[in-house]
């Protein structure tokens, strides 16, 4: 389990790892924990309500949650999230393939003053 | 067939168009395989290939095909292994063709190639048919069709394997029924048997973007480090009767496999876990169960099955224009400001002075490009470079936007160098669904 100091600012990045895949206009990053005692903090920080409130201009679309409990795993559906997709989209990155990248970069919600660290 | 232990062996020696070769090969001579699969088509590259078809009906296959089977026919035909590929893209009997005269080249007599067509359902359906998993119909697009290939799964794929092909190449093949029909060939499962073809599709899911499952496009410095990924071996798998399977790689090769890319590869591209559209079946990812039994080997097994979607998915695509790219690069104090500036000067003649009114998009990288929609920024780079993108149907407008942005080496911001401009030919892609009804796909057979 992850041991953090007081006042310290821990990403997911520090305690999961993930990949994204895209289909059409829609995002989806498994996300997985490297230590099961993580889980619980990893499904706290990283909610559909989360995803709409951190990226509003990104994800446009309906954000679907789906937990795979016994693999310590969550998977994170994102509807119109790739600017129109990889045919349509001017992003560099036309398969939102860095978007596992924006998930890992946010911060845990390790229940103190976590919402104060963030932007 | 079957090489291994009762174990029924397949390889992975592609995983998209542009994959690896060196590590193909090296598989095909010391992995006893029983089939290689070569996945090498995407949505847009089907796309693509029809273009190429368009301009030289000789060609609209993939482009490393001749150069893929130079290298490999010999040792797979030397080790009594099948190769199934959909490199056959927008047309697949000129890739048969293509392969007969590489086989002829180098000598192989008796080799059975097969062809399968019938994924090319262009005209075959009205403008009526609306879209999969958006609002309008074809009647929309309002731009040339280039193609229209229908996914053919396993079905498809069984008849060449039961002719006795040494080679089996088609066009629009579901990935993941390149690794099912052969499973389904050796072990005789039938279409009935949900919960094996819901483990056959697990191991060509997992096995299908190659060395994604070796430790390919996982690596992560400090937090997930990977042995020797230049060097990084493509996968295999050793699949039993009811289609659990040991995923590894072979010994000497780099990369690595393990729980955690096992993991980031099951749920690659799917939504819902506990169903995974195929041709072949509704696969159920939700319950599978993964065992690290080290030295690079994951036993994987418990996905289950449920009946196949009733209609088969068809990408359709059609002409977009162009895509125009170009850049300038700032660097040192305050480049940063500079890189705006030049963005600010680039939107204004565009927009204003030559009223274009296409898609344009004006990006900073080291400053912010990825990540910019998204809102995450910064201002202390001192190396920025300017990315111009702008998509089009008009070749006039391309043009003049990549003058526009070269003409800042003089009437730019101060410092600015590195110019590139690149105008590049887009498809656009859609989905709709068909009948299976309507679709027929074919098999024949070529002998060298």
């Amino acid at each position: 389990m992850i041991v953090r100091g007081r006042n310290e600012r821990l990403l997911v990045r520090d305690i999961a790892h993930a990949r994204a895949g895209d289909k059409g206009n829609t995002s989806n990053v498994n996300i997985w924990v490297n230590d099961p005692e993580d889980f619980e903090l990893l499904k706290r920080s990283v909610t559909p309500e989360r995803i709409k409130k951190e990226f509003p201009k990104l994800v446009r679309g309906k954000v679907t949650r789906y937990v795979i409990e016994h693999l310590h795993g969550l998977n994170l559906v994102m509807g119109e999230a790739l600017e129109g997709g990889v045919n349509a989209s001017l992003n560099l990155d036309s398969h939102g393939k860095s978007w596992s990248y924006l998930i890992l970069g946010l911060t845990l919600d390790t229940g103190e003053s976590a919402t104060s660290s963030e932007r | 067939m079957a090489k291994g232990n009762g174990t029924f062996r397949i390889g992975t020696g592609a995983g998209f168009s542009a994959d690896r070769l060196d590590p193909a090969v090296d598989l095909a001579r010391r992995g006893a395989l029983d089939v290689m699969v070569l996945e090498c088509l995407g949505e847009r590259t089907v796309a693509f290939a029809h273009r190429d078809r368009m301009a030289d009906p000789r060609r609209g296959y993939n482009t490393l095909l001749e150069r893929r089977m130079r290298a490999l026919l010999a040792p797979c035909r030397e080790a009594g292994t099948v190769i199934i590929t959909n490199m056959g893209a927008a047309n697949p009997r000129a890739a048969a063709e293509r392969t007969r005269d590489v086989a002829h080249a180098l000598g192989l007599s008796g080799l059975k190639i097969a062809c399968i067509e019938g994924d090319d359902v262009s005209g075959r359906l009205g403008n009526d048919q609306p879209f999969m998993d958006e609002p309008g119909t074809l009647a929309d697009i309002g731009r040339p069709v280039v193609g229209m290939n229908a996914y053919l799964g396993a079905d498809a794929i069984i008849p060449a394997l039961q002719a006795g092909a040494d080679v089996v190449i088609g066009g629009r093949l579901a990935d993941p029924s390149m690794f099912l029909a052969p499973l389904m060939h050796h072990y005789g499962w039938q279409n009935s048997d949900l919960a094996a073809l819901g483990a056959g599709t697990l191991v060509g899911h997992l096995m299908e973007c190659g060395m994604q499952i070796t430790g390919g496009y996982y690596a992560d410095p400090g937090t997930k480090d990977v042995p020797d990924l230049a060097q990084c071996g493509y996968p295999l798998a050793e699949v039993a009767a009811d289609g659990s399977a040991v995923i590894t790689k072979l010994p000497g090769t780099g990369g690595c496999v393990n729980e955690a890319t096992v993991k980031e590869q099951l749920l690659y591209e799917v939504h819902d876990p506990a169903a995974y559209l195929t041709p072949d079946v509704t696969a159920d990812f939700s319950r599978v169960k993964l065992k690290d039994l080290g030295h690079d080997r994951v036993r994987v097994s418990d996905a289950g099955g449920r009946a196949r979607p009733e209609k088969l998915k068809v990408t359709v695509g059609f002409d977009a224009g162009v895509l125009a790219e170009a850049g300038v690069s700032y660097a040192g104090p305050a480049a940063g400001a500079r890189g705006r500036l030049a963005a600010g000067i680039v939107d204004a003649r565009l927009k204003e002075t030559h009223k274009i009114k296409s898609p344009l998009r004006v990006d900073l990288i080291g400053a912010g490009s990825l990540f910019a929609t998204a809102g995450k920024t910064r201002n202390d780079s001192e190396d920025v470079r300017l990315h111009v993108a702008l998509r089009t149907t008009n070749r006039d407008e391309a043009e003049l936007m990549l003058w526009e942005v070269e003409s800042l080496l003089c009437c730019g911001p101060a410092g600015g160098g590195g110019y590139r401009g690149v105008i590049t030919p887009a498809v656009e892609t859609k989905s709709i669904l068909i009948a299976r009804g309507l679709v027929k796909p074919t098999v024949e057979i070529f002998v060298t």
